[in-house]
């Protein structure tokens, strides 16, 4: 973020406590006193007026990064994201462009209960005229934010609470990364494990462990969720005939079932055996830990559902 | 004032409000010794500071009137009579707890006692409290709705469709605003374009004043005044009641935002400390009983922990309970 406000002075940040208190993940410490009250603007909480506003503010040339706390919180903002910013262009025949981007948290794990922990980037990815992405390393966190602002089009970062612990350095050189793509984490012959965000790092502790019980699975990390790169996940299960989608969302009428429709449509010669997958349990989220534990899905659910399509 | 049966004097009601907050007080500091011993987790946000207006303004409701609360509603559900024991387990994420051990700090629970949450969505309380009004209102119960929220809410949309629609339909409900002059790290004048609260919802049509929130006996009167003027079929009343939080906002706040010496001048005002003061000196109290009411607050605390530290937890089979209505269960 502190590269793009450098970089481009239409860049500003605008969210509740994103500046005074520095970010409630303490994702912005720093840029108030960099930047300035203007481009770092604290907002009350109107997460319909100020995620209007920078809709507004994008069609008038602003480059706005709008900030939600988390993906629950979106949903007082989801009248402004689907009947504007979604729809703009559209509706007034490519006259309007909406070239904003807004960040917010999403997912569970961390015994936050049913108004803190859901997964809804999925439905978000139901929504033509918006562009989905779920970063799932620190490079993507970064690149995917610097690509998005060079979108045309309404672009929503899911970012998993569980990543915001994630340090690490960030290689000098790395830079915008191309966000219609998804990445092969891990190359794999035997089974397709497709997954994205926050549970990327279960899915790949998942595939060291079938590695040692010899199933050499392959993780695609989706990185795009809507428009969705179907190729790389094609690709991959025509070499393996095999699937696991693991997705911490609900599984009925998830992006998880949209996927395994499309390899039905599209690899069912393909496929050795039935798509499998690993979601959330049907429950809005329980704040204890065991029953949150069990709720979502992780490595021993994913090894097993994997097992099961190599019978 | 109550003639007690062994012939003392009777009790002022006052120490009753004393006993609450002492009570509250108490429960919240060892929740947040629970939660560095990690106990208990998830979110946690305490309200200590604030006792005089979750006290104040439940002593002015009857045990059928409902209440709607926020993510920081420990003293709310205390002062409405939800057992210390069930709030403690549901701190704890036990099956005993008043929410099942699925709700936790946030979501308290308790429909007997007509407490209607614990609700994490800032202002997300509003629109139920107009509703449970409504239904009072439809089936001539009588009932008065309090609904807690902060000042941050009152930023939201919610707070003003909610506003104009209690004040339209002149539904018995009492806006209770927790004006704490902060909404996490934003101060109220940063994020309100005019901070006299109750002047804007006086433009709604509906009767609002503001009340000192470190009085707890201020609260109380002004609680039953505004009780009184909603049951007489005065339609609804809006109560800013001033306070402050003398802790963080949530666990996890690094509290950047307010100095420190800002947070003594406020705690120079506690609540407790000032009706002890007052009590004290004007007799109506000694410091045998002042310690007694210590004593059994604390007694209280430690059973509570007991007892939830000893529950079970549920049965992770019963996961997916508590969806969907069950045979034998609330419609
Ligand atoms: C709709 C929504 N937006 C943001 C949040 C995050 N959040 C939780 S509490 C809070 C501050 C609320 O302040 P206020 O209403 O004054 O209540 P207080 O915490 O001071 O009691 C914020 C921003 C939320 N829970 N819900």
């Amino acid at each position: 973020m502190r590269d793009a406000l450098r970089r481009d002075d239409r860049v500003f940040l605008m969210g509740e406590d994103v500046g005074r208190y520095g970010g409630c993940f303490a994702v912005s410490l720093g840029l108030l006193e960099e930047f300035g009250p203007e481009r770092i603007r604290d907002t009350p909480l109107s997460e319909a007026a100020f995620v209007g506003a920078g809709i507004g503010a994008a069609i008038a040339g602003m480059r706005p990064i709008v900030e939600i706390m988390t993906v629950n919180f979106s949903l007082l903002a989801l009248d402004q994201i689907l009947n504007n910013a979604a729809t703009l262009r559209h509706m007034s025949g490519g006259q309007v462009g909406v070239p904003l981007v807004i960040r917010m948290t999403t997912g569970a794990g961390r015994q936050l209960a049913a108004q803190h922990s859901h997964s809804l980037e999925g439905w978000y990815a139901h929504i033509p005229g918006l562009k989905i992405l779920a970063p799932a390393t620190l490079e993507d966190a970064r690149g995917m934010l610097w690509t998005a602002l060079e979108d045309p089009d309404p672009v929503l970062i899911f970012e998993h609470g569980s990543l915001y612990n994630d340090r690490g350095t960030i290689a000098a050189d790395a830079g915008p990364v191309e966000i219609g793509h998804a990445a092969l984490r891990r190359p794999g012959s035997d089974v397709t494990l497709v997954c994205y965000g926050g549970t990327l790092p279960a899915t790949m502790a998942a595939a060291a462990t079938l590695a040692a019980q010899g199933v050499d699975a392959e993780v695609v990390d989706l990185r795009t969720l809507r428009p969705l790169d179907e190729e790389t996940i094609f690709a991959s299960v025509r070499r393996t005939h095999r699937c696991v989608v693991v997705d911490e969302g609900w599984r009925s009428g998830s992006l998880s079932a949209e996927i395994s429709a499309r390899l039905v449509e599209q690899c069912f010669f393909d496929l050795d055996a039935p798509v499998e997958r690993v979601c959330s349990a049907e429950v809005p989220m329980p704040y204890a830990r065991h029953l949150e534990e069990a709720a979502l899905p992780r490595e021993e659910t994913i090894v097993a559902a994997a097992r099961r399509t190599v019978g | 004032m109550t003639t007690r049966a062994d012939g003392a004097a009777p009790e002022d009601p006052r120490v009753g409000l004393l006993r609450e907050m002492t009570r509250m007080r108490l429960f919240e500091e060892r929740c947040v010794e629970l939660y560095s011993a990690a106990k208990i987790r998830g979110f946690l946000h305490v309200g200590i500071g604030e006792e005089a207006v979750a006290v104040g303004v439940s002593a002015a409701l009857a045990p059928a009137d409902p209440v709607v609360s926020t993510y920081r509603e420990h003293g709310h559900a205390l002062a409405r009579g939800v057992p210390m024991d069930s709030l403690m387990a549901e701190m704890y994420g036990r099956a005993t707890g008043c929410s099942g051990g699925r709700g936790g700090s946030m979501h308290l629970f308790d429909a007997d006692r007509r407490f209607y949450g614990g609700n994490a969505i800032v202002a997300g309380g509003l629109p139920l409290a107009i509703g449970l009004a409504l239904a009072d209102a439809m089936r001539g119960t009588g009932a008065v709705t309090t609904c807690f929220f902060g000042d941050g809410a009152y930023a939201e949309g919610e707070f003003h469709e909610c506003a104009n629609l209690a004040a339209l339909w002149h539904l018995p409900v009492v806006l209770a605003c927790e004006n704490n002059l902060y909404a996490m790290g934003t101060a109220i004048e940063r994020a309100q374009a005019e901070t006299d609260l109750a002047l804007r919802a006086s433009s709604y049509g509906m009767a609002a004043w503001a009340v000192d929130g470190m009085d707890v006996v201020a609260v109380a009167e002004a609680a039953r005044r505004a009780v009184d003027h909603v049951r007489g079929g005065g339609g609804p009343v809006f109560l800013e009641l001033r306070t402050y939080r003398f802790r963080a906002h949530s666990m996890y706040d690094p509290e950047r935002y307010r100095d420190k010496a800002e947070v003594e001048r406020w705690r120079e005002r506690d609540p407790i400390d000032a009706l002890v003061a007052r009590l004290l000196e004007e007799g109506a109290l000694d410091e045998a009983a002042l310690e007694r009411i210590r004593a059994d607050a604390l007694a209280e605390v430690d059973r509570s922990v007991e007892s939830a530290e000893a529950a079970p937890l549920e049965p992770v089979e019963e996961l997916t309970r508590h969806v969907y209505a069950e045979q034998g269960g609330r419609s």
